[in-house]
């Protein structure tokens, strides 16, 4: 599968955006981390602002710089949401207030609660009716929705977004389930080439194990391995350099997503 | 789209496990519905309970995935042949080009809230013994149906809430279509817990009798719990009756948990697999509905069907037997349309007393004999993911 890369959006500590990430991730700046900022999305409407969870706003704010870059209209766009916990802070509510004598769940908390809670506020935020999906593979799943992603710009031939992010659990999960960063990523990816193309991503899924790719700096694996979403980094590395680039994904199982990077020759 | 075939299919909700339970229940119109008496909770609301996992524990080299929805996942895994079929097929396409698409909401939450009330009470700390991936993460009930198949191909979960067993046909056709497998479990659990019992109920959406879809007097769900699993393959490949023709998928860009109040989704879904599909309306003869038996969500969806529909087509909502089953209702309605074309009748619904005169679209209470060629069903859930399937005789 053969897809064009036309917008990019990113969000992780010391990594507040595409434009200011794109340096430090190509090795041309140095990498200082730094918590990450969330606004919520001057997209929604006032009532729907104030329900917004970080992970809703993690997946708007990386999503919205995404479709900026590309110079399309989100709401033209079918998405792929994908991530490994969900808002892990409004389960935990949910969960605590059970354990609890009373059990009187909140009912914005149990909405905000569903896996797809980014799909469906985005959708109200851009009006889209396209379809979106929100997939998980627990450590793969950013993968898992690259894979999807593709699949769907390739099988509908237009142009997808792919939106990835995980927040950290607070401490009684974080101590069995420890994600160490809040991390968001998203890519347009469209079958066609367009002006706003910046580089083109062939997919191939194949066998093998512990081949995957890497961060060279130490701080930057550490934030790979620390987040799901951030398995992206090796890819958006390959993005940033602007030099030809293969990069491995592992997958569930033993597969391999296995990328060829190659940047557009400047026009 | 390119037809897939549904060469084999297995299902287990409160109707009973396997098919012949599932069939016999729906003609006789017995519905699985009784009082809430689920664990801890005390709630004024029915529910659809499948009995006997309490007693079934996942055991052996895969007992760390032990948790109600992986139990109740098995349970459906083993009806009918279904692993036996998989087994067939994993030896003649190999493991790792069959892939596994699931859908879940919740996995397996319910044992993560029962933890939650044995914190320890000094620390907070959780006691020893959770396991995180193999049941509490949503990608829980992929992973566990892959190595209990034995498959090794691309899989993941998909999670958009009611939606989701019923979208997982959409990803399958997607990789089946580029090659990146040759054959798919679709498919998924959802099984009960607190979090969604108190969860709709904080909602005001439980009904407190069994839920009564499409009537005067509804006044909303019924929560229940299920599993399904069809092994999905392409028709030139392999021998099966029935067959996917079309799915459409859509968003309703309105609200978290109510849906459009017109159903511009709903429809927009349904006319999106009429498309795929290559059909009019007037091509099916039945549509499984989504039909909660929420006030609101009945109303929409009839405003979609009549819409599109008219007032020709019969249909109605098979929720009053199996209660609603919310990740795994895609799924489940699914292998219902599947049963239904394939023995020819359509389900009664026996829980609506008074059909609501205020709605529009032909919902069919009594059940009826006859040969059906093609079937929708509807799936419509939170964030307003919407998912219409049609079924039909293998071509």
């Amino acid at each position: 599968m053969r897809l064009h890369v036309e917008g990019i959006g990113l969000a992780g500590p010391g990594l507040p955006d595409w434009a200011a990430g794109a340096p430090v991730l190509a090795g041309r700046a140095a990498y200082e981390p730094a918590p990450v900022v969330l606004a919520p999305s001057a997209l929604l409407p006032p009532a729907e602002r104030r329900r917004m969870t970080e992970t809703v706003k993690l997946a708007l704010a990386v999503g919205s710089e995404a479709v900026a870059g590309a110079g399309r209209e989100a709401g033209d766009l079918p998405s792929v949401f994908a991530s490994s916990g969900g808002d892990g802070a409004t389960i935990t509510a949910i969960l605590d207030i059970l354990a609890s004598e009373q059990r009187e769940v909140s009912p914005t908390r149990f909405h905000n609660s569903v896996h797809n809670a980014p799909s469906g506020y985005w959708s109200i935020a851009t009006h889209s009716r396209e379809s979106s999906t929100s997939l998980c593979a627990h450590d793969f799943s950013f993968a898992a929705g690259l894979l999807e992603a593709a699949a769907l710009a390739v099988a509908e031939a237009r142009p997808v977004l792919l939106a990835a992010y995980d927040v950290p659990y607070p401490a009684v999960l974080h101590a069995v389930r420890p994600i160490h960063s809040t991390f968001g990523t998203a890519l347009v990816l469209s079958p066609e080439r367009s002006v706003a193309s910046l580089a083109t991503l062939t997919l191939s899924l194949e066998r093998g194990d512990g081949a995957e790719t890497r961060m060279a700096a130490p701080a930057l694996e550490d934030l790979r391995t620390g987040n799901p979403a951030a398995r992206a980094l090796p890819l958006l590395a390959a993005l940033a350099e602007g030099a030809a680039r293969d990069v491995a994904l592992p997958l569930m199982a033993g597969n391999l997503l296995k990328l060829a990077v190659v940047p557009m020759a400047p026009s | 789209m390119t037809p897939l075939l549904l060469s084999h299919f297995a299902l287990a909700s409160a109707l009973g496990a396997g098919r012949a339970r599932t069939v016999a229940a729906l003609r006789e119109g017995r519905s699985g519905l009784r009082p809430c008496g689920f664990e801890t909770v005390r709630l004024p609301t029915h529910i659809g309970m499948v009995d006997g996992l309490d007693a079934a524990p996942v055991t052996g080299a895969l007992s760390a995935y032990d948790c109600r929805n992986n139990r109740l996942a098995l349970l459906a895994l083993e009806q009918d042949g279904f692993l036996e079929a998989v087994a067939v097929a994993r030896r003649r396409y190999g493991a790792d080009r069959i892939g596994v698409f699931a859908g879940t909401s919740t996995a397996g939450i319910l044992e993560t809230e029962q933890l939650f009330r044995r914190r320890d009470p000094a620390t907070g700390e959780l006691p020893a013994g959770f396991h995180y991936r193999e049941t509490h993460n949503t990608y829980s009930v992929a992973d566990f149906v892959q190595q209990v198949s034995g498959l090794s191909g691309p899989a993941f979960v998909v999670s958009a809430a009611c939606a989701s067993t019923a979208k997982a046909f959409g990803n399958a056709a997607r990789m089946m279509a580029l090659g990146l497998c040759d054959a798919a479990i679709v498919g998924g659990a959802d099984s009960l817990c607190l979090t969604t019992l108190y969860g709709f109920h904080s909602l005001q959406l439980t009904a407190e009798g069994p839920c009564r879809p499409f009537d005067e007097a509804r006044s909303g769900i019924s929560i229940g719990e299920a599993a399904g699993f069809a092994l999905v393959e392409r028709a030139d490949r392999a021998e099966g009756g029935i067959a996917l023709l079309g799915i459409g998928e859509s968003s309703d860009a309105h609200h978290m948990s109510s849906p459009h109040p017109e159903g511009l989704g709903a429809r927009l879904a349904m006319e999106k697999a009429l498309a795929s599909a290559s059909l009019a309306p007037g091509d099916i003869d039945y549509i499984n509905l989504h039909g909660t038996a929420t006030r609101v969500g009945d109303a929409a969806e009839d405003q979609a069907i009549s819409g599109l529909f008219g007032d020709r087509t019969p249909c109605n909502s098979t929720k009053g037997q199996t209660g609603h089953t919310l990740g795994a209702s895609g799924i489940v309605e699914a292998i219902i349309a599947a049963l239904s074309l394939e023995q020819g009748f359509i389900p009664p619904s026996p829980m609506t007393m008074r059909l609501d005169p205020a709605l529009r679209s032909r919902y069919q209470v009594e059940g009826q004999v006859r040969p059906l060629n093609r079937v929708m069903s509807n799936s419509f859930g939170f964030g307003g993911s919407n998912c219409s399937l049609i079924l039909g005789h293998a071509p």
